[in-house]
């Protein structure tokens, strides 16, 4: 098993979850955070004082999937987040160890394969 | 002049003026939190830059003396609008209060066009809107007009406040275009409270606007005002009840939307109908705005925040009962509809709104070709994406204040602006 983690741009979410769900991708966790990834700054002012945003708005998925899922699940997100601008975002396979699924005790393989 | 007039119409163009930011909150409310500065700012602009129209030249369009079609520009700079009497009240009291409805009219417009519009454009159509579209209506209604002269019943502005906002906004949605997400993804409102506080804020300014409008405190004030009371009131009864009789549930932008949809039935007739008749009327009004809204969230029609379903379909139901109800007994012997001996008053009022329509939707049309031959309308879709209130505005609604970097000036005039050290001895004094 592998737990993607992706960060893309907020507004590209409603585009990423439906490329997943055609892609069948089921079960997946989402964060909101804010993270740094080279993009241009960002100047707001508000009254005298003027900032520079050095933190963007991200949105984190994690979804964890057998292996031969890896692959539909990275290229759903390839294909949906991308703008073609700095600040698209990351994804990250990294290995499990181990997958319980808590209500039934499922282990592993069959704890992270869809109920159908 | 009469100190009790002077003294409520003070209080009423007070209240008139509030009903912009209030709806700068039922809109700000209904859209997505990445353009609430963004909504808020195009009601809150035109309190700005049509009330220094209005005085310049708008007043005069609308209200000078001129010809069947339209002022003249003899008030220009309000020359001559001074503290002599207009009725019973100074000229300018008179002049204030009519600005608060040109302010509040080329606001409802936006309603349409929010989450996509460039703010730069955005503000010279507003201005000249409230110059070229709104003053030659409220001249042809309220400024001894064309429908002035065929007899056209509207209290406070039902035909020229909202049948012409919604027919602007109409024309504005098309030009525009709708929003990049529209029909893709959900687009829902992120702050429902804020919606709902600024239709009890319409409400009570709603107060000022229909029972201002009789001019002075007197009869036909108390009539509208108790009248502004009822209508929206059975409106919003009528609307809970289909929410649950169509769902199960009755929702809270629903009878925000419900309060509204009220107000502005009642507006053309705050004056003119019996107290029963405003709660028949108000109850009436419900159902076509209703049903309205369920059917525009089908097509591909974004008139994003629904103003030609609440204020066009309010204000022509509004319009048309008008002229079906109005009362000799309750109105002062002004005029009578077709239930008490006048069914012409119907076609009247029928005529009235489709001329409003007709010259909006022109006048609207005109003026954004012309706007868009200077820049363009839209934002990019980048823009769309990241929202209007950090691309147009350069502020969020809702900052966080993580990761921002203070930019100090440079360079920093020595001694002066720079924070005090700090020390064990600040503040011992």
């Amino acid at each position: 098993m592998k737990l993607v983690v992706a960060i893309v741009r907020p507004e590209k979410l409603g585009e990423v979850l439906e490329s997943l769900y055609r892609a069948e991708v089921r079960g997946l966790t989402i964060h909101r955070v804010q993270g740094h990834g080279g993009e241009m700054e960002r100047v707001e002012t508000y009254r005298g004082t003027t900032v520079k945003m050095d933190l963007s708005d991200k949105v984190r998925l994690e979804i964890g999937v057998s292996d031969h899922f890896v692959e539909p699940t990275v290229k759903a997100i390839l294909d949906s987040a991308r703008t073609g601008d700095v600040g698209d975002g990351k994804i990250f396979v990294l290995p499990v160890e181990k997958v319980y699924r808590i209500r039934t005790a499922e282990e592993d393989q069959a704890a992270v394969t869809p109920v159908s | 002049m009469n100190n009790a007039d002077i003294a409520w119409m003070l209080v009423a163009t007070a209240l008139v003026l509030l009903m912009t930011p209030a709806l700068a909150l039922f809109y700000g409310g209904l859209v997505r939190s990445k353009n609430s500065l963004n909504t808020m700012m195009m009601s809150f602009a035109s309190l700005g830059f049509v009330g220094v129209g209005w005085a310049l030249v708008g007043y005069s369009l609308a209200f000078g003396p001129g010809n069947l079609w339209l002022g003249d520009l003899s008030r220009a700079m309000l020359r001559g609008v001074g503290l002599e009497p207009s009725g019973s009240i100074p000229h300018l009291l008179f002049a204030a209060f009519q600005c608060t409805f040109a302010i509040i009219t080329v606001a409802l417009i936006s309603g349409a066009i929010v989450e996509r519009m460039r703010f730069g454009p955005y503000l010279a159509f507003l201005t000249l809107w409230g110059i070229f579209v709104y003053a030659p209506l409220a001249h042809w209604v309220w400024g001894g007009g064309w429908l002035a002269k065929l007899g056209i019943l509207d209290f406070a502005g039902g035909t020229v406040v909202h049948v012409n906002a919604a027919a602007a906004a109409l024309v504005a949605a098309l030009v525009l275009g709708p929003r990049k997400d529209f029909a893709r993804q959900a687009i829902l409102p992120h702050n429902v409270p804020f919606t709902l506080l600024g239709a009890g804020l319409l409400w009570f300014g709603w107060f000022g606007f229909n029972a201002g409008s009789a001019l002075g405190a007197n009869a036909s004030a108390a009539l509208a005002f108790c009248n502004t009371m009822l209508a929206p009131a059975a409106t919003l009864v009528v609307w809970i009840l289909l929410d649950l009789s169509r769902t199960g549930r009755a929702t809270a932008v629903g009878a925000a939307t419900g309060i509204v949809v009220g107000l502005v039935a009642v507006t053309p007739a705050a004056g003119y109908v019996s107290p029963l008749s405003a709660i028949l009327l108000g109850a009436v009004a419900a159902f076509p705005s209703y049903f309205a809204l369920l059917w525009r969230a089908r097509t591909r029609l974004d008139d994003s925040l629904d103003v030609v379903a609440a204020h066009g379909l309010g204000g022509t139901v509004g319009a048309l009962l008008t002229g079906v109800l109005a009362e000799r007994a309750w109105n002062g012997g002004a005029a009578a509809g077709a239930l008490f001996g006048e069914p012409r008053r119907v076609l009247v009022q029928a005529a009235g709104v489709v001329a409003a329509i007709a010259f909006s939707a022109g006048g609207t049309f005109a003026i954004l070709k012309l706007v868009g031959l200077f820049a363009p309308l839209r934002a990019g879709v980048r823009e769309e994406g990241l929202g209007l209130d950090v691309t147009q505005h350069g502020e969020e609604g809702y900052t966080r204040g993580e990761g921002a970097i203070l930019v100090l000036p440079d360079p920093a005039p020595a001694g002066v602006g720079l924070p005090a050290p700090l020390s064990a001895e600040s503040g011992s004094a």
